[in-house]
């Protein structure tokens, strides 16, 4: 099936997200559509798949002219999504998940399950998409519960793939799994449009590449040409992609983690007798799949999450349970995974944010009455020394963009005196130059002889800001390696091999 | 139609604006209430309905009536022009030009008090719906004090403000406590609160040495002369207008610069804006729950008694209760004056001028109180409407929009 997409706009009231985008996917061609976030690629995906209506363009289909009015249309021309959170019915097993809305019945409306494992198996076998139709898809790691999504789709009969961000949720090694379905599936003559903005896998499994910027196509690039050229291509300027990191001996020891253990609200303990030691001058970057308890890890060093047991010492004083103002007031400086929920008060001005966890510390207050010239010169400051791009100091912090929004809250912790400073996802949803900022702030501040930790779902982040790398699983460490560890050991570790058993092999 | 309601939210970001147009069209209901409900104005528009007469003499009849009614209630809540004009004249009758104004700043004072302590803690994320109970609660501990100690002015009175302050915060803490320590939720508390203030109020009157001697009524005893807000005017002006009236200013100061300027109030209005953000930026949930409803019931305890001390001097079983209870009506106010200590007192002199108006109105013109009460809360509708109608026509949007929500991930 060939599909092509031409002169799509979509507005949003006077915000374009999508200006004159065309592009044709031709059958058994992996097409991937790169773009940074906020470029308008999941608004094009999701105008081809009927959820939004074009504002302006056409949709054809072999040549033919179509519009959906809802995804059940698209569906039926042959148009499956594989959406970046899945949408699977937790407690089915595999097969129930993909015959649902479609279910082949014997008389009186049962359910033929005999079919619906035939029709799993015959899928299975002709993708190498090997799934047990039994399994219950909670139980199923996260790479097998996409491998039920693309089954569903399969099972629509669609001809065309979207996935949309298929990677961000994977190890290293799901992804390389994820990356030969999708070459069997070209194989068999389906046509896949990925969306990604990791260069790697796009380079590496692509055919054709259209790069979308600020809501329009900026240009066509072949796998063969440089990430550095993608990137450039991507962000629309000439972008170093290397941390520049010199070399830097690290001091005494920070941040002691002894025998942690952490429980998330439903009690589990998703923290599990994490022991890990952060020294001054080092950052330590800890890697693992999102939700191995890395975020609660995070929570309970910050005092926002009760302690079950063990201890946390910072600079040889005990923290473990201490109130939020304790940890802060005792240097730990501390980015919050999400940003807008923790970090900021979206509402309020940027000069507020900007002390929004020292309010009653001198020079911004004098007995219990704030100085808003103090506050203000403050503001200034670190607008101008962090290069937070706003309009006035007063300007609510919700009109900043997102890399702007996370200046702001890097400024903040970096200018108090810190100790230890602990960053979650510092470049979740930021755009390339914003990244890089973030990542020189985060070297100089080790470099300044503070202790850093990382945690981020991004291996290459990982890898390049790391100088050492804790994987954690299931709310283990499995293991703390040196970041010239290769990326397929640290695959294993994330997936959840011991590290001996990775050296032995 | 969805120009009209961009534009109305355009209307939004200047408040000032946005009260003005909804006070108008508040009027203009109320317009419709009258044709509706007064004989003569529909006796007028059936005619021209049975004889296809001409509609002159209808249009007349309803101007006429609405521009009476309106008219009255201007006189009756501000000033009347006759009377000021013979008392410019005359030098005469001053009580008479100015007694409307200063019904109105009587009846705004306590109004404004217990408002603006409602609106501290709506700035704070919570929600004090038993200022009501509170007041009366500090009405009560107030006249105890202000009626039985024999001490000098200057003592007793900021002695009975203190006991009517202690008497809300007393009352306030309760729920606050329960929440910062237990959950409990405060709307559910502070409601239930009413009820045993109520109680506590006939138990006074009843039962205790605070009631009238002599008496089987429930009725307290009066407050000694020295711990009475007296009037600004004198006891002989015949003019209600009481000290009272600085205590409110000075408590719009306050709570201005409390809220704007202080850190306790920035730590507040960061627990409002963003709860979670607040916890991770050291700020304690508990206590910042807590000081919202001391200070919260502080001020509904200083507007009973400021009530008791400035108007009534005595309480009975009718102390705030029905359409008397201010702690009900500041919720209104503070929604109306969108939290804010300076945008409530506007808000509560609103109200105090419809509210004394619209019984002028009844009195000259026999429209009943009731339209005075239409046009308060069709002001209210009309400020919270357009956020209301937008609400419904984007869920409307969301369903058409299918999975639209669903489907957006980290990359939209």
């Amino acid at each position: 099936m060939r599909v092509e997409l031409r002169g799509i706009t979509k507005r949003f009231g006077t915000f374009t997200a999508n200006d004159q985008i065309s592009l044709t996917v031709e059958p058994g061609q992996i097409h991937c559509l790169l773009g940074e976030n906020g470029a308008g690629k999941s608004t094009l995906m999701n105008v081809l798949f009927g959820l939004l209506r074009p504002d302006e363009g056409q949709i054809l289909i072999d040549g033919e002219p179509v519009t959906f009015a809802n995804s059940g249309e698209a569906v039926r021309r042959g148009i499956g999504m594989v959406h970046q959170h899945f949408m699977l019915v937790p407690v089915f097993s595999v097969a129930e998940n993909v015959v649902l809305g479609f279910e082949p019945t014997k008389s009186f409306n049962r359910l033929d399950r005999l079919r619906a494992r035939e029709s799993i198996h015959e899928a299975s076998q002709r993708f190498g998409l090997e799934v047990d139709p039994d399994a219950i898809v909670e139980e199923l790691p996260v790479g097998i519960q996409q491998r039920v999504e693309i089954l569903k789709a399969l099972n629509h009969d669609a001809q065309l793939l979207i996935l949309d961000e298929p990677t961000a949720v994977l190890t290293p090694q799901e992804i390389d799994a994820l990356i030969g379905i999708m070459r069997s599936l070209k194989d068999a003559g389906k046509s896949i449009l990925f969306i990604s903005h990791k260069l790697r896998e796009v380079r590496e499994v692509s055919d054709v590449i259209t790069v979308i910027r600020q809501g329009r196509v900026v240009g066509t690039a072949e796998p063969t040409d440089s990430e550095t050229q993608l990137a450039s291509l991507m962000v629309g300027r000439d972008v170093s992609l290397t941390v520049t990191k010199e070399a830097h001996e690290a001091g005494a020891s920070r941040l002691e983690i002894r025998d942690l253990v952490v429980r998330d609200d439903r009690g589990v303990a998703v923290v599990d007798g994490v022991s890990l030691d952060v020294r001054a001058g080092e950052i330590v970057a800890l890697a693992g799949v999102q939700g191995n308890g890395q975020t609660e890890l995070v929570e309970a060093l910050a005092g926002v999450r009760p302690v079950e047991s063990g201890t946390i010492t910072l600079d040889g004083r005990d923290i473990t349970n201490a109130t939020p103002r304790e940890i802060l007031d005792a240097g730990l400086g501390h980015v919050p995974e999400d940003r807008q929920r923790d970090g900021l008060v979206l509402s309020m001005s940027v000069a507020d944010n900007l002390v929004l966890n020292t309010p009653r510390a001198t020079p911004y207050a004098r007995r219990g009455s704030r100085r808003r010239s103090e506050v203000r010169r403050n503001a200034e400051e670190r607008i101008r020394d962090f290069d937070i791009r706003t309009e006035s100091p007063e300007a609510p912090v919700s009109s900043l963009s997102g890399g702007n929004q996370q200046k702001v809250i890097l400024a903040r912790e970096l200018s108090r005196p810190l100790k230890v400073l602990v960053a979650a996802q510092p470049t979740r949803g930021l755009d390339v130059g914003s990244i890089e900022y973030v990542h020189r702030q985060i070297v100089e501040t080790r470099n300044a002889g503070q202790g850093v930790v990382i945690i981020s779902s991004e291996l290459d982040e990982v890898l390049a800001l790391g100088d050492r790398v804790a994987v954690m699983h299931h709310g283990k460490i499995m293991g703390v390696v040196a970041p010239s560890t290769s990326r397929e050991t640290i695959g294993l570790l994330m997936a959840g091999v011991v590290l001996e058993e990775v050296a032995g092999a | 139609m969805r120009r009209l309601l961009r534009w109305w939210r355009g209307l939004y970001e200047s408040p000032v604006l946005l009260t003005a147009f909804a006070v108008v069209l508040g009027l203009v209901v109320g317009m419709f209430v009258i044709i509706f409900t007064t004989t003569p104005v529909l006796d007028a528009w059936r005619s021209v309905l049975n004889s296809w007469g001409g509609p002159g003499h209808a249009l007349k009849t309803t101007l006429d009536h609405v521009g009476a009614a309106y008219r009255a209630m201007f006189n009756g809540a501000i000033i009347d022009p006759s009377t000021l004009w013979h008392s410019l004249n005359t030098g005469q009758g001053w009580t008479q030009t100015l007694t409307p104004l200063s019904e109105t700043l009587t009846y705004a004072t306590p109004l404004t008090i217990a408002s603006i302590g409602v609106g501290i803690t709506f700035q704070t994320g919570l929600f004090n719906i038993g200022a009501n109970g509170q007041a009366i609660i500090g009405g009560i501990i107030g006249v105890a004090i202000g009626s039985s100690l024999h001490l000098p002015t200057i003592i007793l009175m900021p002695l009975t403000l203190l006991a009517g302050i202690a008497g809300g915060i007393i009352t306030g803490a309760i729920p606050g406590l329960l929440k910062a320590f237990t959950g409990a939720h405060e709307v559910i508390v502070t409601l239930m609160f009413n009820y045993v203030a109520n109680l506590s109020l006939i138990f006074a009157l009843l039962s205790t040495p605070l009631q009238q001697p002599g008496q089987g009524n429930d009725i307290s005893r009066t407050l000694r002369p020295g711990a009475l807000l007296s009037p600004l005017f004198g006891t002989t002006s015949g003019l209600r207008v009481n000290w009272g009236l600085f205590i409110a200013a000075a408590i719009v100061v306050l709570a201005w610069w409390f809220l704007e300027r202080s850190s306790l109030g920035f730590e507040f209005r960061v627990s409002g804006a963003n709860p979670h953000a607040a916890r991770v930026s050291g700020i304690n949930p508990r206590k910042v729950t807590i000081y919202a409803f001391l200070i919260s019931g502080g001020l509904a305890g200083l507007a009973g008694i400021t009530q008791v001390a400035g108007t009534t001097h005595y309480i009975d079983g009718g102390f705030l209760v029905g359409s008397a209870g201010i702690g009900f009506t500041a919720i209104t106010v503070s929604l109306l004056g969108r939290n804010r200590p300076i945008g409530i007192m506007w808000g509560a002199l609103l109200f105090a001028a419809l509210g004394v108006g619209g019984r002028a109105m009844q009195a000259t013109t026999g429209i009943p109180l009731d339209l005075a009460t239409i046009i308060q809360y069709a002001i209210v509708l009309f400020i919270a409407t357009p956020v209301l109608v937008e609400e419904i026509f984007r869920m409307r949007a969301r369903s058409a929009g299918g999975l639209q929500l669903a489907s957006q991930g980290w990359n939209t």
